[in-house]
């Protein structure tokens, strides 16, 4: 059973990353690069929200949503199929879940909520954590799976989105073509770190 | 058409491209860039949202509380995404089923919501409208260039006519397998970034 879950969580962080397997959740990835520091708060911020976000789901997908859900409440209701609302309730959440955190961080941690500016609010449509999500309703996984699901994709997201920091900071020392420096570069780094990830999608746990 | 709405509708093509310059909705742009019919009718479907979310938020902006903006704006998204969803099923049945995903993932695109936020939630509907109009045309611009480069190199066609026929039918072409891969759109945009930026040197960062 450890050994299931374990599995799960390194298949979301290395083989099926979300940034650079997948290639959800860019945006913020790309323009939140340029320092470590900043990297690794929007990385625990999106890990924190897709591993809440993730499971509160599968709870309401399953016991709200799905044909025969509702029955609990009354016999009659056990007909009823909302689960054409899926896309809606799901994006709903992550989007309260991130209101949260950002009124959390603009408390306790103004450096860093003014450092991620625009790119917080953005959390909300960053495509990796409606894409864990929605990975999770196709996979059919129990609320258990999910949450280690939600805990992996967000880990495997930190991790490339540190990494590309970390490379950038390097990159300044390095003498890149003018119209090329920034987000040229990044996008070209970016490529060739995907092509690094392609070696894991061999990998069977 | 006075100056304002003039930059609003063309600053996005070069000047304040959504996807070279304001680094939003680079997700999609990989995703359905493999080929030019899947990104035609992304791009309509995606000015379309923009523009009439844009509307939306805009005409309401006043009315809308702080603290919940992020869901408001979202919910009007996602409901515009669901009603283009059907109408692209009403209407274009085959392209609307190749694409359901990638129609979906509109609703994520931050083009949609970087624009509300930033754009929207500070202007007058007619301006907004343009704004909408704008990005969508300069998301679309980069989208068509992609996918141009990658049908062409990677399965010899466009819109699914053989242009270059591949060694395995018996022509002459060579199928770059590169191109069929996510990789290669990282590539071709941080190309089309360098060309830009090389024409518009103002837009070269300073590190």
């Amino acid at each position: 059973m450890l050994e299931h879950y374990l599995n799960l969580a390194i298949k979301a962080v290395f083989v099926e990353n979300m940034a650079l397997a997948f290639f959800l959740g860019m945006c913020s990835f790309l323009a939140v690069s340029k320092k470590v520091e900043t990297a690794l708060g929007l990385g625990a911020a999106v890990t924190f929200v897709l591993s809440l976000a993730v499971p509160v789901n599968q709870a309401i997908i399953n016991g709200l949503l799905k044909e025969g859900a509702l029955a609990w409440i009354s016999p009659d209701l056990a007909t009823v199929d909302l689960s054409f609302l899926s896309l809606l309730a799901q994006i709903g959440t992550i989007a309260a879940l991130v209101q949260i955190v950002e009124m959390t961080l603009d408390r306790y941690a103004p450096a860093l909520y003014n450092a991620l500016g625009v790119f917080l609010p953005l959390i909300a449509v960053n495509c990796a954590i409606l894409g864990a999500s929605l990975f999770m309703e196709q996979r059919e996984y129990s609320f258990g799976e999910a949450a280690v699901f939600g805990f992996g994709s967000g880990v495997g997201w930190a991790l490339a989105i540190v990494a590309l920091a970390a490379i950038r900071e390097k990159m300044r020392y390095s003498n890149v073509p003018a119209a090329l420096r920034g987000l040229g570069i990044t996008f070209i780094v970016t490529g060739l770190m995907a092509i690094g990830f392609l070696a894991f999608s061999g990998i069977q746990l | 058409m006075d100056k304002k709405t003039k930059s609003a509708l063309v600053d996005p093509l070069f000047n304040n491209n959504p996807i070279a310059l304001q680094v939003l909705g680079i997700c999609s742009a990989l995703a359905v860039t493999t080929k030019m019919e899947t990104a035609v009718v992304m791009s309509i479907a995606l000015t379309a949202v923009t523009t009439l979310s844009n509307l939306a938020i805009s005409l309401i902006r006043n009315k809308i509380p702080g603290s919940i903006r992020i869901i408001v704006q979202l919910t009007i998204i996602a409901s515009l995404v669901i009603l283009t969803d059907q109408v692209l099923k009403a209407f274009v049945y085959d392209v609307a089923k190749q694409l359901s995903v990638f129609v979906g993932l509109i609703i994520t695109n931050c083009i949609v919501m970087g624009r509300a936020e930033a754009f929207a939630m500070a202007n007058g509907p007619r301006l907004a409208v343009w704004d909408g109009i704008g990005n969508g045309i300069g998301y679309s611009l980069v989208l068509l260039v992609v996918a141009f480069f990658r049908e062409l190199l990677g399965s010899g066609k466009l819109f699914g006519i053989t242009l270059l026929s591949p060694v395995t039918e018996g022509g002459w072409y060579t199928p770059n397998g590169l191109m069929v891969m996510s990789p290669s759109a990282f590539f071709l945009i941080g190309i089309f970034i360098w060309i830009l930026r090389t024409y518009k040197t103002d837009q070269v960062e300073t590190e």
